[in-house]
């Protein structure tokens, strides 16, 4: 056997494994990777050479966050400057991200200018995390420009197009990263928009996680936009239209009973007690919801999780303003008042101009708004988000195989050490 | 032979787990001169590693210097298969204590050639200095290990069938499927437990009676092979109430435990069994067994 790394041992925790909370478990760690030590310690007479204690910590996947504009005042969308000093500032951000026990990100880039796409999509390329450099960045996320016009949210109108050309409409808009592999990872599209069902199992194809959002779509289109492929719907609730009873939209799409059998299962939540079927894959999407408890209200949270929740994924949609001292920054263009985590507003105004809060805060407030258990709050930030991408063998789980992204935390979820590829970091 | 009889699994298990610590404190080993140990698998020492690991985790135990040498192990299974021996010594000991792994020997049912792996097994005890402390339990037909009734008391380390109603008891291991349950394993012989310096079985439940009573209150036989232990100079059984319901001697082995702690006093014995000094014996107790 060929010599291999340095093993530290991981004892005394309370360990998130198979969808339970273990106690006389250990995690063991080697060249960055969680190994099964049965093979190191009869194959290899390998004894671990550093031991952790985490003092009973409960020990948890690294946060994954699948949306996320910008942060510390740097937003991914804005590509004024150097390309140097761009990517300077992804680094910034991601390096700031581990601090809340974000390992792995999406960087997400709003409705934009070809120009735009052309000068950023190279620097939000797939990179491994590294506890010097900060977070894993998955890959971006585009969100628009194929979106609905009466749902833009703040993003810009101008940009907003549909794909009368089918996939050329995208290649066009997006240029030549749309069909690298490891850049675009998921894009949000709006299913009514002309086109635009027609281009999802392309998009498929192209290893692209289609998510629905941004979108005025009635429940037929909606269900429509499912059968077609999309696995991910962006931020319920918000930049869609409200439930109504008689058509619940996009967010009927939880209630569905007949969607059909998922082309890509794997991609697909676990069964639960809400599913059609208990022995196959949820055939209704992954969900991002934001819980900043300002974007969408606890009991809305606490209705849409109990109706679908192994399709829960928390995401932040922080942006560039997040994390930084509370008061008034330009933002785009914009004067935006920065009130902690309770959210950026516009100023002088009370409309809100996008979310401040970090994923492990959502984390705690999920629990709060739903009092679901620990292993749900957690899998909601970690192995779900993981699903959507269909990266749940490297991240996203604590199982040999995965990246050593690991998490130490207190009974309150609150964040007490962090490793990124089985590194510390030096917490502030 | 000492048989000390406790109340129930949890204290048998208490009471060996506590005895393999002292013995092991006692020896003091060093890395010259590690503490070489036998051990078993099965449904009946798992109460015991459960102890043996809580003592290590409040450091009073460390396995640093011990040495293993675990009894069987099934031929052509996967080592990393869930029912494999390996499977059960890493998940029930080995994984959570601190032992090396170069000073752990089980034997491996896909070798080459299994009857050359029993002779490097028995060489590598030897190169050892011998077992220590050889921990054992016991089937239903007295045997130990794979030690099925018939073996020679004389065996040594090596290939055996197993019996039918082994491999029907074990199918519940194997989804159920006889078909899937191994029919061969490597296992040490009957001398080659009885050659270690200190043996301790553990026998517990009313199935294990009519064993118990045959090894220990009828003659040495082949068919109930832990009877050999009535041949060692330092055996040792443990056993619950129930697996005493078919011997006609428990009294007498109460009462030699009685003797020794209330005439001879606990802190005058030695930790296996030999008398320091005697203490005064004019404070008889009025009744037999007070």
């Amino acid at each position: 056997m060929e010599p291999k790394g340095k093993i530290t041992k991981i004892v005394n925790g309370r360990i998130l494994l198979d969808h339970k909370i273990v106690e006389d478990s250990y995690i063991w760690i080697q060249d960055g990777k969680i190994i099964d030590a049965f093979h190191s310690f009869f194959d290899n007479h390998q004894e671990p050479d550093t031991i952790i204690d985490a003092q009973g910590c409960i020990i948890s996947p690294g946060y994954i966050d699948l949306q996320i504009n910008g942060a510390f005042g740097y937003d991914f969308s804005e590509v004024d400057g150097p390309i140097e000093k761009l990517t300077q500032n992804i680094e910034f951000v991601a390096k700031g991200l581990l601090q809340f026990g974000c390992t792995s990100f999406c960087p997400t880039v709003v409705t934009s200018a070809p120009q735009v796409y052309s000068k950023v999509l190279p620097l939000l390329r797939h990179r491994p995390g590294n506890a010097q450099t900060g977070a894993e960045i998955l890959g971006a996320h585009c969100e628009g420009p194929f979106i609905s016009t009466a749902k833009k949210g703040a993003h810009d109108q101008t940009m907003i197009q549909s794909a009368d050309d089918g996939i050329e409409s995208l290649d066009r808009a997006y240029g030549p990263e749309l069909l690298k592999g490891d850049t675009v990872r998921i894009m949000t599209v709006a299913p009514e928009i002309t086109g635009i069902l027609q281009v999802i199992p392309q998009l498929v194809q192209r290893n692209i996680t289609v998510s629905l959002g941004h979108s005025a779509a009635k429940i037929d289109q909606a269900e429509a936009g499912v059968s077609a492929g999309a696995t991910f719907m962006t931020h319920l609730f918000n930049a869609m239209n409200p439930f109504h009873q008689r058509d619940p939209g996009l967010v009927g799409i939880l209630g569905a009973s007949d969607l059909p059998a998922p082309k890509q299962p794997e991609r697909h939540p676990l069964p639960s007690s809400t599913s059609p079927d208990g022995n196959r894959p949820d055939p209704r999407p992954f969900y991002g919801i934001i819980c900043d408890g300002v974007h969408v209200h606890p009991n809305s949270v606490r209705i849409a999780y109990y109706s679908h929740p192994r399709g829960c994924v928390l995401v932040t949609d922080a942006l560039a303003g997040a994390y930084l001292q509370p008061g008034i920054y330009q933002l785009g263009g914009r004067d935006v008042e920065v009130r902690g985590a309770s959210g950026a507003y516009v100023k002088g105004t009370d409309t809100l101009a996008g979310s401040t809060v970090s994923i492990d805060h959502c984390v705690r407030n999920f629990k709060n708004f739903t009092r679901c258990t620990v292993v749900e709050a957690l899998e909601a930030a970690t192995l779900h988000p993981a699903q959507t991408l269909g990266i749940q063998d490297t991240k996203g789980t604590l199982n040999a195989g995965a990246d050593a992204d690991i998490l130490f935390l207190n009974d309150d979820l609150e964040i007490q050490k962090v490793f990124v590829r089985g590194v510390q970091i030096e917490l502030q | 032979m000492r048989l000390i009889i406790r109340e129930d699994y949890e204290e048998v298990s208490e009471n060996i787990a506590n005895y393999i610590k002292e013995r092991i404190r006692q020896f003091e080993p060093s890395s010259e001169r590690p503490f070489v140990i036998g051990l078993p698998t099965g449904s009946s020492p798992i109460s015991v590693y459960k102890k043996l690991v809580e003592l290590y985790k409040q450091e009073k135990i460390s396995f640093k210097h011990v040495v293993t040498f675990n009894m069987d192990e099934y031929v052509g299974l996967p080592r990393d298969h869930s029912e494999s021996y390996h499977t059960f010594m890493w998940n029930n000991l080995f994984m959570h204590v601190d032992i090396n792994p170069s000073n752990v020997h089980i034997l491996d049912g896909n070798a080459p050639d299994l009857d050359e792996e029993c002779k490097k097994f028995e060489a590598d005890i030897a190169r050892v200095g011998g077992i220590e402390l050889f921990l054992g339990g016991i089937g239903p037909d007295g045997h130990i290990a794979f030690n099925e009734p018939g073996s020679s008391l004389t065996s040594r380390t090596r290939v055996k069938t197993l019996a039918y109603e082994t491999i029907i008891a074990n199918a519940r291991f194997f989804e159920g499927d006889i078909t899937k349950v191994p029919k061969l394993a490597l296992t040490v012989g009957v001398a080659t437990v009885m050659d270690a310096r200190e043996v301790v079985i553990l026998i517990t439940g009313a199935h294990k009676a009519i064993a118990l009573a045959k090894c220990i209150e009828e003659g040495v036989n082949h068919m109930w092979t832990v009877s050999a232990i009535q041949m060692h100079p330092k055996g040792l059984i443990v056993c619950d109430e129930d697996a005493t319901l078919e011997l006609h001697t428990v009294k007498y082995f109460k009462s030699i435990e009685h003797v020794h702690h209330s005439l001879i006093g606990s802190e005058n014995l030695s930790l296996q069994g030999g008398v320091k000094q005697l203490k005064s014996v004019n404070n008889r107790p009025t009744t037999p067994m007070e």
